[in-house]
């Protein structure tokens, strides 16, 4: 294979692998602080796009704005979603939370479906991004660059703030121990609150940054989340640093496979998950 | 105790729920079913305008044939071939179903078709496009009424060629529908003294398309291929103008639905070569059509709402001259017919099953030719029904060589 024809897969692989670590490291911060396996990530995910496209159309909220409020909005409805329906099912089964996170799911994207259609709308490149980088080996569009560029940032300042700032400590504090750190005087059940919305707005982020590249519909976030899921798995549920570098890994290995065998390209991810449960059931960076 | 009463109770409630209304079936009415994607990637292209398509004929007919009232059944066969031909069985069974119309996907279309063939019950397929369903998936029963593979290939490889598109790179949907799509257009560029250079095939669904993009960018063919369809189609021709693609290759979308330019804008979409069954702004009756389904449903009609208002007409008209429901008195009027309506002028049903009728060659307006709202196609060329469809094959019985 030419080396500039590699190097532009590269480049491609690492732009959609931006997308896999966002999305898996808010499902990371969920389950490894809370223990939610929140499968209502691509319903958010999608509604972050929704937002983000309404904002636009009705209220003429621009992309660079709308990259800050819808993920708030969405956070807030995580919030409400933890505060009035997961609460309740803590202590039980983690198999209960899976299953209402996902029938939230199907009611958030039936919901779409019946308002908007399934046909999909349209949202324009920002002005600001919208010619192309000349790499010399591919042409690539400004924007794609930016995803690469904004989801690292963010992936990465996730990570310092859960693993190495006071609020992380207690955050994990929360889930190894949450009588004890309550005895404090930490207001513990506000903090899981928080925890949820922020996983949530991660996915709407997203979001907001996908739908210039694909059409803004009801089952975008569908199939997305079961490859997110497994990226999780391999990485090792739960752990943060994990997620984001299996995402970028996994983003690399599918550009390959799309060359080599295009065919395969939306099963590779599987397969590689199947091996690592095989060999590391924890995954690459979970504890046993 | 308390909730298992609750279950038991509610278990019983669905059942009641559940069981058809079997007793007022057959005889004193009659029966048409519609079994298409409701919810799922295709349910804009047909689905509920579909039926609304359906209605709007029954209306028109005047809701009676031959002295019964006309009754319709409608199901979601959520793109699974198994769902689509059980229900289609079930209502053949219980509901003394009369006539089936089958939606969008090729794969459960042809599992419909054999239930057709089963029990005797004439089918008529509108959305789906794999010409495999009059040619080794045909039965007497079925008609295929819209379009299918080997017109859409006719048209738009024909127009491409004729433009100068001489070397084909194929981005192909990795299924029934897209190879059959692939081969049809490759043996049109053939033909025509073209060259196939080469193709990619996608996954269905697949979130990304611009790494296939570049594949097929670095082939240097001059015409990108898009044997694909709807989100799968929108997606990977705004991946094209993003990753200038389009700048050194033609696109040449092979299935295109009004309802995917409107999603696309014209911005994207401009300049893009298509071929459709039907427009709704081609002449007054069918803008007369099409402002009644506006009223409606919100949006324009696409080519299988349109097709599905007339095979339903046709149907109705075929009853009443056969005087009878009996379903091979039906298929032999059906076939002795013209069909002369808003969607299709001097159409026929083929003894293969496939209702030749003319096709038109479009090509998508800029944003400034547009002007007024749905104003996306300009005509380039009307193709006879004979010329999109092409002579028989023989490898359907029904119709020898």
């Amino acid at each position: 294979m030419p080396v500039p024809v590699l190097l532009g897969q590269l480049t491609l692989g690492l732009v959609n692998g931006s997308f896999y670590a966002l999305l898996s490291l808010g499902l990371a911060v969920i389950f490894g602080l809370m223990g939610v396996v929140n499968f209502a990530h691509g319903a958010f995910y999608t509604l972050g796009a929704f937002a983000a496209l309404l904002g636009l159309q009705y209220l003429g909220i621009n992309y660079w704005v709308a990259l800050l409020l819808a993920p708030l909005a969405v956070g807030l409805l995580g919030v409400l979603v933890e505060r009035l329906l997961l609460r309740h099912l803590y202590g039980l089964d983690p198999l209960y939370g899976l299953l209402l996170t996902f029938g939230l799911a199907l009611i958030v994207e039936g919901s779409l479906h019946q308002v908007f259609g399934a046909s999909g709308q349209s949202y324009p490149v920002p002005e600001s991004l919208a010619g192309a980088l000349n790499l010399h080996f591919m042409f690539l569009p400004l924007y794609r660059a930016w995803v690469i560029l904004a989801s690292l940032v963010i992936c990465f300042s996730t990570w310092f703030v859960i693993e190495r700032t006071r609020l992380g400590a207690t955050l994990r504090a929360a889930t190894e121990n949450a009588p004890l750190l309550q005895a404090f005087g930490v207001n513990v059940p506000l903090l899981v609150a928080a925890t949820y919305g922020g996983g949530v707005a991660l996915a709407a982020l997203a979001g907001v940054l996908a739908s210039p590249v694909v059409l803004v519909n009801s089952h975008m976030g569908t199939e997305l989340v079961i490859v997110v899921f497994a990226v999780v798995v391999i990485g090792g549920m739960g752990s943060i640093l994990g997620s984001i570098v299996s995402g970028l890994v996994l983003g690399l290995v599918e550009g390959f496979t799309k060359v080599i065998y295009p065919e395969a390209s939306n099963i590779v991810v599987f397969v590689i998950m199947a091996l690592v449960l095989i060999l590391r059931p924890a995954g690459l960076f979970g504890r046993e | 105790m308390r909730s298992s009463r609750w279950i038991i109770a509610f278990c019983a409630a669905s059942l009641v729920a559940a069981t058809p209304h079997a007793a007022r079936a057959a005889g004193d009415q009659v029966v048409i079913g519609d079994i298409d994607d409701m919810s799922g990637v295709y349910a804009d292209v047909e689905g509920a305008g579909g039926v609304e398509a359906i209605n709007m004929a029954i209306a028109d007919f005047g809701g009676t044939v031959l002295g019964k009232k006309i009754a319709v059944l409608t199901a979601d066969h959520q793109n699974k071939p198994d769902i689509g031909a059980s229900k289609f069985r079930e209502w053949a069974d219980q509901q003394g179903l009369n006539l089936l119309l089958g939606g969008s996907n090729t794969g459960v279309n042809i599992a419909m078709s054999k239930v057709a063939a089963a029990k005797k019950v004439p089918f008529i397929t509108i959305g789906a496009g794999g010409a495999s369903l009059t040619n080794e998936d045909c039965t007497a029963y079925s008609v295929h009424y819209v379009y299918d593979t080997t017109a859409l290939a006719n048209g738009t490889a024909t127009a491409m060629i004729n433009a100068g598109g001489k070397s084909w790179f194929y981005l192909t949907a990795d299924y029934a529908f897209g190879t059959q799509l692939q081969s049809a257009a490759s043996k049109v560029v053939e033909q025509h003294g073209g060259k196939n250079v080469g193709a990619v095939r996608v996954p269905l669904g697949a979130a990304d398309f611009s790494s296939f993009l570049l594949q097929a960018q670095a082939s240097g063919a001059q015409v990108l291929g898009l044997a694909n369809a709807g989100t799968d189609f929108s997606n990977s021709l705004k991946a094209a103008n993003e990753f200038g693609v389009t700048r050194t290759m033609k696109p040449a979308a092979l299935l295109v639905f009004i309802t995917d330019i409107h999603s696309l804008g014209l911005k994207t979409a401009q300049g893009l070569y298509l071929t459709d069954g039907w427009y709704w702004d081609l002449n007054d009756e069918t803008r007369a059509f099409a402002k009644r389904f506006y009223a409606k449903m919100n949006r324009q009609p696409t080519m299988d709402h349109a097709g599905a208002y007339s095979a339903i007409l046709t149907y109705l008209k075929a009853v009443k001259a056969a005087g009878s429901t009996d379903p091979d008195k039906v298929m032999a009027q059906l076939k002795k017919d013209k069909i002369n309506d808003m969607f299709a002028k001097g159409g026929y049903i083929r003894a293969d099953g496939a209702m030749i009728h003319e096709m038109y060659v479009m090509q998508v307006k800029t944003p400034q030719e547009s002007k007024y709202p749905w104003d996306y196609y300009k005509l380039i060329r009307k193709m006879s029904g004979e010329e999109a469809f092409g002579p028989v094959t023989g490898l359907c019985p029904l119709a020898p060589k």
